[in-house]
């Protein structure tokens, strides 16, 4: 009797994406719109009205049970998330013409929620990887030849991260006997390999230039659908793997402050909204790091809330630059005059990320901020906090302010399209809604909360906190000490393999080749006089051409005698 | 046992069709008796396959002599496997030679090309069907002989150099090859590989035989291009005929592959091999093969020579699946012999493709084809998936039993040695994908059209054939473990 509708409810969530990325490539114009449309639509509403938890959907591959499907709270708090994500991502990039980008888009998509829905090491590799093949496509569509060097760095970390995690996965199976995905810790040598793996993804630090450079190189609508799947997987992947981990918290600590310094100096305003995503990342780890229910829900609901108001910023320099052509904080200015609904979008969006109550990143990250305090980590809990104030600094004050007011560069452009107006209304009326109406949040978080942000000490606090930190813009500002914005490369970790080892290996391999000139110098001179003989005859070139053929007689000698002399004395 | 002639039939068909194919006048009737040969030869193996998949054994007495005085053919599971690949991967060939030979090869000299054709087919099933070690070598020279020829063929004039080198280095190979089968006549007087296998044990101690061993490793060794044996393949593939590095690629060096899994499993031992240095050798040039050749096939600045090195840095994996001395490991060989001979054939027909088109591989006059020749492009891009071994892809397949066969052994570093390859792969598949859809075209102004259906059709079926075998393993890992077992010689 149940037949049916147990079938339907057993669909893997991936399954509309990938259909959907098929037809779109053999579809064009409203058709292709209305099927990009209702992937995530449809998608979203059979989750969330047909898919209970405790659902396992097994696929049987060589000898191994794969789990592609199993649902549980926490797995279905951020199959929601993204495909609401989805839908407001669709809708934003719905007046391009570029199938290579909706269809790469639509795997993206559809990869995370394979990846999030994965009950196993290796299927989870299969998604895995599959999101960082369809994602590169996002920079590569840029066509030019920046973001085809920057495609190749960032496809290189990600394959990477895969080979990591798979390498991770079989040894983490020798030591317990189960792929299982579900808590695997740090017990065994897997277990390390596959928090690399998770920790690329998740731009730890010295792991995380490859976010810095890709997603500011990508497309101009490239950077806000980047900027919700591939950390946020990796963000799930860690709080089903390693809560309570505490290296973890220090990590996390470290993520949180340490681009606030990059993001101040920083003249390209998406690689500042690169930057503060990583900041942001930093509470969530933080928050599986400490790994009570209270942390963990706070690290969810961060998420949830976060893939909202960064896709919001991210969509609202993607508007500039669409309009603009780029998004250079000293070239912008006096914005607001003619993309007036871009600017007030955009402030919602900043107002979230730096945690204005009544708006969404409020209700979540005090929830982190708060368990932390429980737990006791006081001086990591200071840090935080100048994170969080470093966070209003940079992304809540600096990005609105050098885009849209400043000094009036002269810019006169028109309002963002409307398609990409609607995406942003959206994502900024669920940034609000769950500012003011955090239960809504609460009760769809994994673990039994009991807990209330709006309270008189928590709400001052943080008011006390923004406002000192927009005196301290203001102040720095009016005195002329704010770090000027200028054409500049900042340097990050990856001067290492941009700079140092390129260098290091021509430099390398100029001495090496210097040596071996002057050694083969010091030989032709003193063979010089047979080598002259032996030009002259007419042998020279006969055995100049058959040279690789000697070579290579040579070479079976070598590995039969060899072979014997091992034999005989082995 | 059964006792049938089908078998015999696989090896009589090409051999007697081939003169007659030869005194064919030239245009297209040599390539239809070759068709027809090539797939009446591929049904025959499907159904000489069947018969043997349950593990049973077909034995035939040549001329009525009882083995071992007589040649014995005697088809296991890995005898039907080999000649499966081999027949298959003609019958594949073949519609897609029609043209791209019509194109290359000089028109009088057709009905030559497609005789030579056949003989190598029926040299290379020979081997995969034969019993008995002498009559193995003189099917290998019959295969070698022809894949000479028909290198030499290719249109550059280079190509006989090439042909030229590989006639040397072949010709080293089967001697030593022929110097151990001496070796091992001379003591035990027998060249039944079941009876060698009886016969070897008592004599296992003698010096002769452990040198006989040694001739027969590095000879066969050559003619799979094991590292460094490898510098004849690289030139034979770039300038032999595009159908011709085609159908070599796919069967030729996997027919070598078989030869060593054979000499070393079933007429010496499992046992023999571990007290010499022969696994350790595999390991070892496995280990070089697959990271020296991936590099040259960075470097490389032509599409077919690129792929060439990657030929020889897959050999390098099946040497690892073979050094590793475990069923595990052997099944990985098996399972890659029979995946390789997949990808591969479908990238070099993709790269065939434009060169039917443009009349060359190299990069830079390959650049910006793909958006010209999108199926051509999408063929290859599916195929370079499976060559670095992504999930859904037959690659992946044999690359997971192999780093499953690593950690069995705790052998670490080959595990991450060949985790590093598939990123090498990654880096020189990326280099033609770059250079055909990511390039400007170097001349705008000159359209080019996607290649002809009888191009593209093969090139397809091989490229599903990749993904199809990705998702369904039973044909080829339960094939592989059966083989694995006879290899092995546990008692069915």
């Amino acid at each position: 009797m149940r037949g049916p509708e147990m079938w339907i409810s057993e669909l893997p969530p991936f399954v509309p994406f990938f259909l959907a990325a098929l037809l779109v490539l053999v579809t064009r114009g409203y058709l292709q719109s209305a099927i990009m449309l209702a992937a995530p639509l449809l998608g979203g509403l059979h989750l969330w009205f047909d898919v209970g938890p405790n659902i396992r959907v097994i696929y049987q591959l060589l000898e191994y049970d794969l789990i592609v499907m199993r649902t549980d709270q926490l797995s279905l708090v951020f199959g929601y998330i993204f495909h609401i994500a989805a839908f407001v991502l669709v809708i934003y990039t719905l007046h391009l013409k570029d199938t290579l980008q909706h269809v790469s888009g639509l795997v993206y998509a559809g990869s995370a929620m394979g990846a999030v829905f994965a009950g196993d090491l290796i299927t989870l590799f299969v998604f895995w990887e599959l999101l960082a093949v369809s994602s590169v496509f996002l920079v590569l569509a840029r066509r030019d030849s920046t973001s085809a060097r920057v495609s190749i760095r960032y496809l290189v970390y990600q394959v990477l991260s895969g080979v990591i995690l798979l390498a991770g996965a079989l040894i983490h199976y020798r030591y317990t006997g189960s792929l299982a995905f579900d808590f695997i810790g740090v017990e065994n040598p897997g277990g390390w390999l596959i928090l690399i793996a998770f920790g690329i993804k998740c731009a730890f630090p010295f792991l995380h230039s490859w976010l810095t450079d890709a997603y500011p190189a990508s497309t101009p609508t490239g950077a806000a659908v980047l900027s919700v799947f591939t950390t946020k997987v990796a963000v799930y992947a860690l709080a089903r793997g390693y809560p309570g981990t505490e290296i973890l918290i220090y990590i996390g600590v470290v993520m949180a402050c340490f681009p606030i310094f990059y993001a101040v100096l920083e003249n390209d305003l998406r690689k500042v909204l690169s930057y503060s995503l990583i900041n942001q990342l930093g509470f969530m780890v933080v928050g599986i790091g400490i790994g009570t229910a209270l942390a963990l829900n706070g690290a969810v609901a961060h998420a949830f809330s976060h893939i909202l108001y960064k896709s919001l910023l991210f969509m609202s320099m993607g508007a500039v630059m669409y309009r603009v052509g780029h998004a250079y904080a000293s070239d912008l200015g006096g914005l607001y005059k003619t993309m007036p609904k871009t600017t007030v979008l955009c402030i919602i969006g900043a107002a979230s990320i730096s945690a204005f109550p009544l708006f969404s990143g409020f209700v979540s990250k005090s929830m982190v901020m708060t368990a932390m305090i429980y737990e006791g980590y006081d001086i990591l809990w200071l840090a935080l906090l100048f994170a969080a104030a470093g966070v209003f600094h940079h992304a809540g004050i600096k990005v609105p302010y050098f885009a849209f007011f400043h000094h009036d560069s002269g810019i006169r452009t028109s309002e963002a399209p409307t398609n990409m107006l609607i995406a942003m209304t959206i994502a900024a009326t669920l940034c609000v809604g769950i500012g003011v109406f955090p239960q809504y949040l609460y009760t769809i978080l994994p673990w039994e909360v009991d807990y209330w942000p709006y309270d008189t000490t928590h709400v001052l606090a943080q008011l006390q906190l923004l406002f000192f930190s927009a005196l301290a813009f203001v102040w720095l500002n009016k005195q002329g000490l704010y770090p000027p914005e200028l054409h500049a490369i900042n340097l990050d970790v990856d001067w290492f393999y941009r700079k140092l080892l390129p260098d290091a290996g021509r430099f390398t391999y100029r001495t090496s080749r210097q040596l071996t000139d002057k050694l083969s110098t010091a030989m032709k001179i003193s063979l010089q006089g047979a080598q002259d003989i032996f030009r002259s005859t007419p042998l020279a070139d006969r055995y100049l051409a058959a040279w690789p053929t000697g070579s290579m007689v040579m070479w079976i000698a070598i590995i039969l005698g060899g072979y014997l002399l091992l034999d005989h004395f082995l | 046992m059964i006792e049938t002639h089908t078998s015999l039939l696989l090896v009589v068909i090409p051999l007697l069709a081939a003169p007659v194919t030869a005194i064919l006048p030239n245009g297209r009737l040599p390539w239809l008796l070759t068709l027809a040969v090539s797939w009446l030869c591929f049904v025959l193996a499907i159904w000489q396959f069947m018969q043997v998949m349950d593990g049973s054994v077909i034995s035939y007495e040549l001329g009525g002599w009882e083995p071992p005085w007589g040649i014995e053919y005697r088809i296991d599971i890995v005898n039907a496997f080999v000649a499966l690949i081999v027949a298959g991967m003609a019958a594949v060939t073949l519609p897609y030679a029609l043209l791209s030979v019509e194109q290359e090869i000089p028109k009088d000299r057709i009905s030559l090309f497609y005789a030579t054709l056949l003989l190598c087919l029926d040299g290379l099933l020979g081997i995969a069907m034969t019993g008995d070690v002498f009559n193995l070598f003189v099917f290998l020279e019959i295969s070698s002989l022809s894949s000479y020829t028909l290198i030499s063929m290719g249109r550059q004039r280079k190509a006989l150099t090439a042909s030229y080198q590989y006639l040397i280095m072949g010709t080293i190979g089967a001697t030593f090859l022929l110097i151990g089968i001496g070796l091992i006549y001379s003591e035990t007087g027998s060249l039944n590989m079941v009876d060698l296998n009886n016969r070897l044990p008592a004599v296992f101690e003698h010096r002769t035989v452990h040198t006989a061993f040694a001739f027969i490793v590095v000879g066969v060794g050559l003619k799979l291009a094991m590292f460094p044996l490898h510098l004849w393949l690289p030139n034979a593939y770039t300038y032999a005929p595009s159908a011709v590095t085609v159908f070599l690629a796919a069967t030729a060096t996997k027919v070598a592959v078989y030869v060593m899994l054979r000499m070393v499993f079933n007429v010496f031992s499992t046992g023999f091999a571990y007290v010499t240095p022969t696994d350790d050798m595999f390991l070892l040039l496995g280990v070089f093969g697959v990271v020296f050749a991936s590099i040259s096939a960075i470097g490389q600045k032509d599409a077919k020579r690129l792929l060439a090195y990657s030929s020889v840095a897959q050999i390098g994996y099946i040497l690892l699946g073979i050094g590793f001395a475990s069923a595990l490991g052997l099944t990985a060989a098996v399972v890659h012999i029979f995946n390789h001979a997949l990808m591969k054939a479908a990238l070099f027909m993709a790269v065939g493709a434009l060169v039917y088109r443009i009349g060359s591989s190299h990069i830079t006059q390959i650049r910006g084809l793909g958006r010209q020749m999108p199926w051509t492009f999408g063929a290859l891009v599916i195929a370079g998936l499976s060559l670095i071994g992504v999930p859904g892809t037959a690659g992946f397949i044999s690359k997971w039993y192999l780093v499953l066969a690593a950690i069995e052994q705790q052998a670490w570093v080959i595990a991450i040695v060949i985790l590093a390859g598939s990123l090498l792969a990654v880096i020189y598949i990326w280099k033609l994908v770059e250079a055909l859809f990511f390039q400007p075209a170097i001349d705008d102004t000159k359209s080019v059209r996607e290649a002809p259906l009888s191009l593209l059709v093969p090139t397809w079926i091989l490229v599903l054939a990749n993904i199809y075998f990705g998702l369904n393993t039973e044909l080829t890992v339960n094939a592989a473990t059966i083989a694995v077992q006879v290899l092995e010689n546990i008692p069915q």
